[in-house]
This record gives structure tokens, C-alpha cells and sequence, in this order.
């Protein structure tokens, strides 16, 4: 079991969301989007400039800064990936 | 209880869940549109009647929740609590349970009847997600009928539910109650008793609901108790701080945040009940568009490729109707100028009114084509992926991804409008990047502020035309972008908003739902514009030309043009009709010079041409003198003013004086004027604009008073100064009257600022003196 943050998340690499650190509003609405701890995401790609990150949740697209990404721990299986 | 009563329903849901095509459904064509009480967000309402009963729906604003940390998500809130309409008619997207409910369970935490339209059951079916409908009913209490809501499947059953739900005998507010987790449960109940024996008033909002909120920490519920309850807080503040603290070191997070992971759990218990997946999601066509237009290297090219083809089919599309528009109103011009006789209320009637009105519904198709292709693009899910491409670059300074949208359309590739730029904000959910945006926009290259340009860039860089306009589009960018950062470092400081967005899969836009988009958009420009511009440009018309000219000095020009009449009379009688023809041609030349010069004279010793002559202490430190002057005071009322001004006050024959081209005097090759006259009638109109600006042009370029610099300096001022009246009246509706206030001031004060900074500083280079 591998805890990372969604930042460091390669694309096409995928995970279930062991935790979102942090509360206020940015913490909620990140939670209100669905990404919540439990859920399975995956990442989809990063725009040009490498930010925003594009993930798929529940078979939905959602876009997040990576400074939002941040806060988001993303527990990655060992030999998912490419 | 009278049977009549009109049933309230609010239509509530996701964004993209599908709200605006059941609102169309269920009202058809005839939407009303204001504004919610107090805030400048649009609200929505229509009504149908079934079964005898008139059912009133409101549109709530599309929201993932009921929190009140955005203006939406308030709107939707108050609206529910204070108005209590009879049901809410939830949409949810049935390809997307998960997401969808925790709206749906926030309704019913607050215990209003509520009607769940399970929307897209078509692609959920598709998809292989099986939702067993009467188990989710049963599960949350609540009514729940699948539909289709782009084909309008499932309509009459919404319909009958509807009513039967208003009518039914248990209608009351019924709040259901979710279980937090032991440890927070223990806590509401504690809050609870306290705030049962309070003064809170707890007639409109459930006892439980208003706990659970104040746990956590929603900033409505915090104002009211600390307005309402100031007692209550000494006693509240030790239950919610010890409940943090504990689940800090159990669960390592904040409150709110479990509060919501809570209702998440609640939701996926329900799902696991409910839906039945049969197959999971095969690759879908929409991540195979996804994989092709957010490729990393070609995103941004086809970004570029989308945006020009929106600004092809707009010119393509909007061409013939402008065309047609122009023509009519050129007609009712001309009516007026051969039916009425001389005098102040044909002017006004002609410069005033019918310029003025014809100026807006001339900008119309042009407006309602643009919207059309934005529509488009919003409906069809390209829109946000815009955002998701561009945002690194727009959130440098303080903007939002979807900030772009609103600049291009205002101009970003030469020839936009601001006022559809500033409509098109309405996307941005934070209102500090949808102000800033909002303050930028009008400085962009808008089709109106062309003219100018050409004829500036015609005097004075004839040998690098193409590379200046260019450089123009470039600079309006760097200085919208610049002056976006200022504003949010010094005007509208903050954090923005979590950029957390979703990616709607690709859809294709119905026709009824772009062209109806389209159309409120376009109605609602030209009931804003309509009203205003009328009023403006009378009182601009009557600024230039009031006072009128003393007496004694109009009797000089009189005078003037009385000898030169007589000595064509003269002509005659000397040489004979035929002979004096030639000599009384070049006659009438000299009273239409005389005609002008005193039309120049009027418009300086007018109230426009005295504050500009007032301004000229200020103005000469960028270059202009008081023409330059009044024709900027002009321009307030819409930028195309300013050309036709400057050629008045220089004595240039204006494109509205048709009797300058057949007697064919004009400065340079008169004769090309006299063979407009010959050509069709929208041809005309554009060639004299040409004519304007071929003939401004060569006179301001030997003019000493003028220079490069100063016409740089002009450029920059008409690209930043005030926006046009039309746009400020968009932004007052938009965002409140005083950001309207600030923008026309704040916008005219940097404009000098960078006028002063260039045209000084470009002399004490030493350059254009």
C-alpha cells in the first residue's frame, strides 16, 4: 500500500482516495464533486502546461488544480500504473 | 383550502444534470427572467397547467449543494427556505447517482417534498446501470419518476406526480435524518436542545438541519445565530470545538469534511441497493473526443481552431441580416429626412433616435450569432474542457480558466463585442475572477473600436498597417491580463475559488435548446441596451449641440454661404444655364466647405466641444487637442461615435450627409465619392466610412498638431478608456451598479495613466515630436 498525492500521480495511473487532508471550503468542494475517501480515480491527463489534472470518477470527468490535488491522498496499487 | 391555488415548484439539480432542458420541457417558449431579490443572479420562472392546476416553476441555479459558500448555491437556499415552495423538483442524472444525490439529500435533510426526475435513464441504460426506482423512493421518501428529458419521455408521469404531490394531504416539510457516525450524532443532539430553548427563529428552518449546518460551519447559519442567537454561541462554540478535537486525533480530520465523507457513505450504501451495474463502462465515445481534443500538444491548436471557426460562422451567419438591418434603418432615415422639414426634432429624430436605436438593433444578429456559437459550445461540453485547457495561464493572473471565453468573445481576435464577452461570464462561479473579468473585457479590440484604429493606422503606419493592428490585438491582450492581476492583488483581493470542475461528456446540441439560449440572451441585450442607448445618445446629441451657435456668428456663415449663392445666381444670368453648370459646381463645393466649417464651429462652441475644450490642459499631455476631445466624449455612448465625431469636428463630410457626396468635393479624388451614390445601398453605407476614414486620415497625417506618438497614444486610450454605454448598462445588470461605476472611471483614469506613460515618455525619447 502506497499513499501518495494526487499530484504525483502519473497518467492513466489509477487508486482509491485514502483521504483528503484539510477542511474550509476548498476541502468541501472538493468532497461535494464526489472525491471523497472510498472513491476509485484515475488519472486521465494534465493540461499543456501541466496543470490542471483531469481524473475519472464513478465512469465521470472532473478537472482539479494541482494545488488542489494536493490535497488529495490517493492510496496507488504497486502494479497499477502504465 | 381553495382548489385553485397556484402549485410553486423550484427546479433544482446538478449542473449538466439536465435542469434546463426539463425547465424548457415543462414551460415551453414562455420564460420569464429577472433577478432574485438583492443579488444580480438571473432567476427564471414559467408555468403550465395540467389537470386543471396552474403549476409555477422556478429555476433554481445549478448547484452540486446547498452550502452557502458560493452566491448560487445561496440563491438556491434562500429561495427554498424563505419562499417555501410547495415541492422541489430535483433533477438527477441518472448515469451519475453518486454525485447527484448528495444534492438530493440536502433537500431532504431540510425536509422539503421533493420530486426526484431521474434524467438521462436512456444513456444509464446504455451504460448497464439498472436503478431500481421504487427502492430508491422507499429509500429516501421521496417521489421519484424517470425520464428522458431531451425527448421528453417520462413528461406526463413528471406532471402527474407533480400535482398529486402538491395536493397530497402529508405535504408538509418532513425532514429526514441521516446518521453521522456516533460521535457527531451525540453532538446535533446536543446542539439541538440548546438551540430548541433559544431565540433562534425555528419556524422556517428544521431544528436538525440548522445543527447539522451550524456544526459544519456554514457561514448563513454562523451570521444568523451570531445575529439572532448571540447567547446561544458561549454555549454552542465548547460542543463544536471538543467534537473537532476529537475527531482530529480519532479520524485525523476536520469536522466538515467527515460530516461530508458521511453523507457520501450514506449515498453509496444507498447505491449498492439500488442500482444494479450489469457491465462496467466500456471506453466511451466521449473520452475517445477527450483523447484527441485534450491531447497535450494539439489542445491548444484546436482550441485556436474552435474559437476562429466561432468567429467565422458569427460573420458568415450575422452578414446578410446586418445587411438588412442597416438597409431598413437607412430607410426610415431616409423617410425622415424627405418627409420631415428642417429643424431640432428631425436631427434628433435622425442623429438621435433612429442612429441610437439603430445602433443597437444593428449590433444584434451580430450578438445573437455569437451566442448561438457559444451555445454551442457550452452545450455540446466543449466550453469546460476550454477552462481545463487554458487556466494554468488565466489563474497567473488571477482569472479563471474560463475567463477566456469572455475576452475573446469581447474582442481577443479583432471585431468581438464586450457585451456578449461580459454575458458569457456567468460561468464563473467566484464573483472575484467574474468581476475582474467582467473590468477586462471591454479592453479588447471590439468591432466598434475598429474604425478608429484603421484610420490612425491609415495616417500614420502605412507602411506596417497589418503588423500595428496585430500588435494592437496583442497589447489589448497584455493589458486585460495586466490589469486583471492589479485588480485582484488591489481591488478584489483573495483566494480564488476551488477550480475543482466537471468535464461534462461531450453531448450534441439540440437545436431548440441552442437557438432558445440564444435568444434569451439576445432579448435580454436588447432590453438592457435598448432602454439606456436611446437615452444616451439623446442626451450625447444634445451635448453636441447645445447651446447652439450665437446668432451673430451663424449669421457670418449664413452670410457667407448668401454670396456665394448669389454669385451663382449671377453665373446664370451672365452665362446662361448650361454654361455657368461647371462654375456653380465648384460654387456648391465651397458652401458645402462652408457648411462644414460652421457644423465644425457648432459642435465646438456646443456643451461636448466646451468640456473637451476644458479637458485640453489635461488631454495635450497625451496628445489631444478638444476635437480629439469631443469625439471621446462621444464615444461614451458607443465607439463608432468617435470616427463620424472626429470628422465633424475637423469639418470632414460625414457619412450621414448625403448631399457631400453628390456634389462630390470631398478633399483628394472627390470623384470616387459621386460614384458610391451609384452603388447599392449597403455598399454605400461601408464605402463612406471608407471615405471617412481615407479622408480623416490624409488630413490628420499632415496635420501638425498630430503625430505617430499622439496616434498611439489615441489607439491605447479608445482600446482602454470607458466602455461604450451599452456594455456599462450589461455590467450594472450583471454585477450591481456600482462595479458599472468603477468600471467606467476607474477604466477612463488608466487609460490616461498609460496614454501619460507612452506619449511622455515617447517624447522624451524623442520620438514623433
Amino acid at each position: 500500500m502506497t499513499i501518495i498525492s494526487m499530484r504525483q500521480m502519473a497518467a492513466n495511473q489509477s487508486g482509491t482516495i485514502s483521504r483528503i487532508k484539510g477542511g474550509g471550503e476548498l476541502g468541501v468542494r472538493i468532497r461535494e464533486m464526489g472525491i471523497v475517501p472510498g472513491a476509485e480515480i484515475q488519472i486521465v491527463g494534465r493540461a499543456p502546461l501541466n496543470d490542471p489534472v483531469h481524473i475519472k470518477l464513478y465512469g465521470n470527468n472532473l478537472t482539479l488544480r494541482n494545488n488542489e490535488a494536493d490535497h488529495i491522498m490517493v492510496d496507488v496499487a504497486e502494479e497499477s500504473g502504465k | 383550502m381553495s382548489e385553485k391555488k397556484q402549485i410553486v415548484i423550484a427546479l433544482a439539480g446538478n449542473p449538466n444534470a439536465g435542469k434546463t432542458s426539463l425547465f424548457n420541457k415543462l414551460t415551453g417558449l414562455r420564460a420569464h427572467v429577472g433577478n432574485y431579490p438583492g443579488v444580480t443572479v438571473e432567476q427564471k420562472w414559467g408555468e403550465f397547467t395540467h389537470n386543471g392546476r396552474t403549476v409555477k416553476v422556478v429555476d433554481l441555479p445549478g448547484t452540486y449543494s446547498l452550502n452557502s459558500y458560493s452566491l448560487d448555491e445561496r440563491v438556491a437556499r434562500d429561495f427554498v427556505i424563505n419562499e417555501r415552495p410547495d415541492l422541489v423538483v430535483n433533477v438527477v442524472d441518472a448515469t451519475n447517482l453518486e454525485r447527484n444525490l448528495y444534492l438530493t439529500l440536502q433537500f431532504l435533510e431540510l425536509g422539503l417534498p421533493t420530486v426526484i426526475a431521474l434524467n438521462m435513464m436512456d444513456l444509464a441504460g446504455s451504460k448497464g446501470i439498472n436503478i431500481d426506482t421504487g427502492k430508491l423512493a422507499q429509500d429516501l421518501g421521496a417521489r421519484v419518476v424517470p425520464v428522458v428529458a431531451t425527448s421528453g419521455k417520462g413528461m406526463e408521469d413528471l406532471l402527474n406526480t407533480i400535482v398529486e404531490a402538491a395536493e397530497a394531504p402529508s405535504s408538509g416539510w418532513k425532514p429526514i435524518e441521516i446518521s453521522y457516525g456516533q460521535d457527531i450524532d451525540e453532538a446535533i443532539g446536543r446542539v439541538e436542545e440548546l438551540m430548541s430553548t433559544s431565540s433562534l427563529p425555528l419556524d422556517k428552518m428544521p431544528l436538525r438541519w440548522l445543527a447539522v449546518k451550524y456544526l459544519e460551519g456554514d457561514p448563513a447559519v454562523d451570521q444568523l445565530i451570531t445575529t439572532q442567537g448571540q447567547a446561544l454561541l458561549p454555549r454552542l462554540e465548547p460542543i463544536k470545538a471538543k467534537l473537532a478535537g476529537h475527531l482530529r486525533t480519532t479520524v485525523d480530520d476536520e469536522l466538515e469534511g467527515v460530516m461530508t465523507d458521511r453523507r457520501y457513505g450514506f449515498i453509496s450504501g444507498l447505491r449498492r441497493i439500488v442500482v444494479n451495474q450489469t457491465r462496467q463502462d466500456t471506453r466511451e465515445i466521449s473520452d475517445t473526443i477527450d483523447k484527441v481534443l485534450l491531447n497535450r500538444l494539439f489542445a491548444p491548436f484546436f482550441f485556436l481552431a474552435v474559437i476562429y471557426g466561432l468567429y467565422q460562422f458569427t460573420f458568415w451567419a450575422s452578414e446578410p441580416v446586418v445587411g438588412w438591418l442597416e438597409a431598413f434603418f437607412e430607410f426610415l432615415g431616409e423617410t425622415v429626412e424627405s418627409g420631415m422639414s428642417e429643424g431640432l426634432l428631425k436631427d434628433l429624430l435622425l442623429e438621435g433616435i433612429i442612429g441610437g436605436v439603430g445602433g443597437v438593433v444593428g449590433f444584434a444578429p451580430l450578438i445573437a450569432f455569437m451566442f448561438v456559437g457559444i451555445s454551442i459550445l457550452e452545450d455540446s461540453g466543449y466550453m469546460a474542457r476550454v477552462a481545463f485547457i487554458v487556466d494554468r495561464v488565466f489563474r497567473a493572473f488571477g482569472l479563471h480558466g474560463n475567463s477566456v471565453v469572455a475576452m475573446i468573445v469581447g474582442g481577443g481576435i479583432a471585431g468581438g463585442c464586450a457585451i456578449p464577452g461580459v454575458m458569457a461570464t456567468r460561468t464563473l462561479r467566484d464573483p472575484k475572477e467574474r468581476i475582474a473579468t467582467i473590468l477586462v473585457t471591454p479592453f479588447m479590440t471590439c468591432g466598434a473600436k475598429l474604425p478608429v484604429f484603421l484610420m490612425l493606422v491609415a495616417a500614420f503606419f502605412q507602411d506596417n498597417q497589418a503588423l500595428v493592428m496585430v500588435g494592437l490585438t496583442i497589447f489589448a491582450w497584455l493589458i486585460a491580463l495586466i490589469s486583471a492581476k492589479i485588480l485582484r492583488v488591489f481591488v478584489l483581493p483573495g483566494e480564488s475559488a476551488p477550480f475543482v470542475l466537471e468535464l461534462p461528456p461531450y453531448r450534441m446540441p439540440t437545436l431548440s435548446g441552442v437557438l432558445l439560449h440564444a435568444w434569451e440572451r439576445t432579448w435580454s441585450y436588447i432590453k438592457k441596451a435598448g432602454t439606456v442607448i436611446v437615452a444616451i445618445t439623446i442626451i450625447i446629441w444634445l451635448m453636441m449641440t447645445f447651446p447652439s451657435l450665437p446668432e451673430e456668428r451663424q449669421a457670418v456663415f449664413d452670410g457667407r454661404v448668401a454670396a456665394v449663392e448669389e454669385t451663382m445666381a449671377s453665373n446664370i444670368e451672365t452665362y446662361g444655364e448650361e454654361e455657368a453648370a461647371p462654375m456653380n459646381e465648384e460654387l456648391a463645393g465651397q458652401i458645402e466647405a462652408i457648411e462644414l466649417e460652421a457644423e465644425s464651429a457648432t459642435l465646438r462652441n456646443s456643451a461636448a466641444g466646451r468640456i473637451g475644450g476644458a479637458l485640453e490642459p489635461l488631454s495635450q499631455l497625451i496628445g489631444f487637442d478638444w476635437r480629439t476631445n469631443i469625439a471621446l466624449v462621444g464615444g461614451f455612448a458607443a465607439k463608432e461615435v468617435v470616427l463620424s465625431t472626429l470628422g465633424t469636428a475637423y469639418a470632414m463630410a460625414p457619412g450621414a450627409a448625403p448631399a457631400a457626396d453628390e456634389a462630390g468635393i470631398e478633399a483628394g479624388d472627390g470623384s470616387a465619392a459621386s460614384d458610391v451614390a451609384a452603388t447599392a445601398v449597403e455598399e454605400e453605407e461601408e464605402d463612406e466610412e471608407e471615405a471617412l476614414i481615407r479622408t480623416l486620415a490624409e488630413k490628420l497625417s499632415v496635420d501638425p498638431a498630430w503625430s505617430p506618438l499622439a496616434a498611439i497614444s489615441l489607439m491605447v486610450f479608445v482600446l482602454i478608456y470607458a466602455p461604450c454605454f451599452v456594455t456599462i448598462a450589461v455590467i450594472g445588470k450583471e454585477i450591481g451598479y456600482k462595479w458599472a461605476a468603477f468600471s467606467l472611471i476607474a477604466s477612463t483614469a488608466w487609460a490616461y495613466v498609460l496614454c501619460l506613460v507612452i506619449f511622455q515618455g515617447g517624447r522624451m525619447m524623442g520620438w514623433g515630436i
